[in-house]
């Protein structure tokens, strides 16, 4: 790691303030920037550690909406009774992040705010329609997520929680990597007030929509709607795990399967 | 500029200075308090052999800075055992050969301590196996690590057990 010099702001005032300097970053539970910083693919002059914010923690419910706060663990969400009895889907999500050990410290702001392609929360976020809370607006997620690990977070600007539509029925299924569990290809489908929204992971360089797979599921919200359907190859992602014809395959299959485990 | 923290350290409490803030919780352990029972694998939090419980949890001590850890309460292999009686946990690895170089061995004991605790994985091999996931093991003793875990929790269970029915009895 190069050097760097940490703080700790005691509100979220000075943690803006910081973090709006040249070099400033933001830490979390620290899961994705700590290897990057000690494999040297990233220097920041200071860390600002938010993971024990008061304002960044808390989950509630209230009039349809679950709301997460951005310090919230991965073992949090996925041990929430509150998030088990709005969106079980979401609890499932956040219990098949990495291993035990990661789940005990990564949080859901700073998954969101590091905008992984391959993350699995961004599919949720976008799938279920949330909105994105910061310190000074709310950010709906179709105008969150800008590219890999491009989000619409202004320079200084700090995740506080999430809001999520609580969805009449909603599923999440990923074909992981073996090794780090992340999302090779990763499909969250849910059926909301307005309509069904399917969000891909894994696939591209961001996370994104399937807007046939939506119309038809809005038709039918069965797994059998989806036969035959995925998308292009062209575009998405190729490596050693999966070339772009492969996950084009996998987008199609993850789907089916998170439909069914929506009707579960 | 020097860093003041707190930390208790297997039940004892520490004030630590730190020359540094990019000291991890493992190299504070490790290379400045001689407690070297936690072992650097991997160290970007890929292998689990760094593995000990800060308050209560399981994490990476690779992928903890010291320093963000103020106030924490730490657990490490060395402050498993309760004086010369091993944890059952560790009485198990050895019964079933959870082990053969043991050099992830400090870690997988600390995350199965931890993941009984949770109580989540049930009697399921292979739930066990998932919830032990963040643990390799070069050597491949998986299935003695496994079968380890399973048995320290059916020990760990009766004995509680007992102290219960004993309490009631009294």
């Amino acid at each position: 790691m190069q050097p760097f010099t940490f703080r700790r702001p005691a509100d979220l005032s000075e943690a803006s303030a910081l973090l709006a300097a040249e070099g400033a970053v933001a830490l979390g539970g620290g899961m994705s920037l700590l290897p990057v910083l000690k494999q040297r693919l990233a220097a920041h002059a200071m860390l600002v550690d938010l993971s024990r914010l008061p304002p960044l923690q808390g989950i509630s419910a209230t009039d349809g909406v679950l709301y997460v706060g951005a310090g919230t663990t991965h073992a949090d969400v996925a041990a929430s009774p509150v998030v088990a009895g709005t969106i079980p889907a979401l609890a499932a999500l956040a219990g098949g992040i990495g291993d035990p050990q990661v789940r005990n410290r990564g949080t859901l702001g700073g998954v969101l705010a590091n905008a992984d392609p391959a993350a699995d929360y961004p599919a949720a976020v976008l799938a279920l329609g949330a909105e994105v809370v910061t310190d000074r607006r709310a950010i709906p997620a179709d105008a969150f997520f800008r590219g890999l690990f491009l989000t619409a977070l202004e320079p200084g600007e700090i995740i506080t929680g999430v809001r999520f539509p609580v969805p009449a029925a909603a599923g999440y299924a990923k074909f992981r990597s073996p090794a780090s569990r992340y999302a090779i290809v990763g499909v969250f489908v849910a059926r909301g007030a307005g309509g069904v929204r399917v969000a891909v992971t894994g696939a591209a360089s961001s996370v994104f929509r399937v807007p046939q797979m939506e119309r038809a599921l809005d038709a039918a919200f069965t797994r059998d709607a989806l036969a035959g359907l995925t998308v292009p190859p062209e575009g998405l992602n190729g490596d050693i795990h999966a070339e772009p014809s492969f996950r084009a395959h996998l987008v199609g299959v993850m789907a089916r399967r998170a439909v069914a485990a929506a009707l579960a | 500029m020097g860093l003041s923290i707190t930390l208790t350290i297997n039940g004892v409490p520490r004030s630590l200075m730190l020359d540094d803030p990019r000291v991890t919780l493992l190299d504070l352990l490790r290379e400045r308090l001689d407690l070297t029972g936690t072992k650097k694998g991997c160290d970007r939090g890929q292998c689990g052999a760094c593995t000990v419980l800060a308050d209560g949890r399981r994490i990476n001590a690779c992928l903890a800075l010291a320093v963000s850890l103020d106030g924490a309460d730490i657990l490490t292999i060395e402050g498993a055992a309760d004086g010369d009686t091993l944890h059952p946990v560790q009485v198990a690895f050895i019964a079933h050969d959870g082990l053969q170089c043991g050099f992830c061995t400090p870690g997988q004991i600390m995350s199965a301590i931890d993941l009984i605790r949770e109580g989540q994985a049930g009697d399921d091999p292979e739930r066990v196996r998932e919830a032990m996931s963040g643990n390799l093991c070069r050597c491949g003793a998986y299935a003695g690590i496994t079968a380890a875990v399973l048995d320290a929790q059916r020990r760990m269970r009766a004995d509680d057990d007992a102290a219960q029915q004993e309490k009631q009895a009294a």
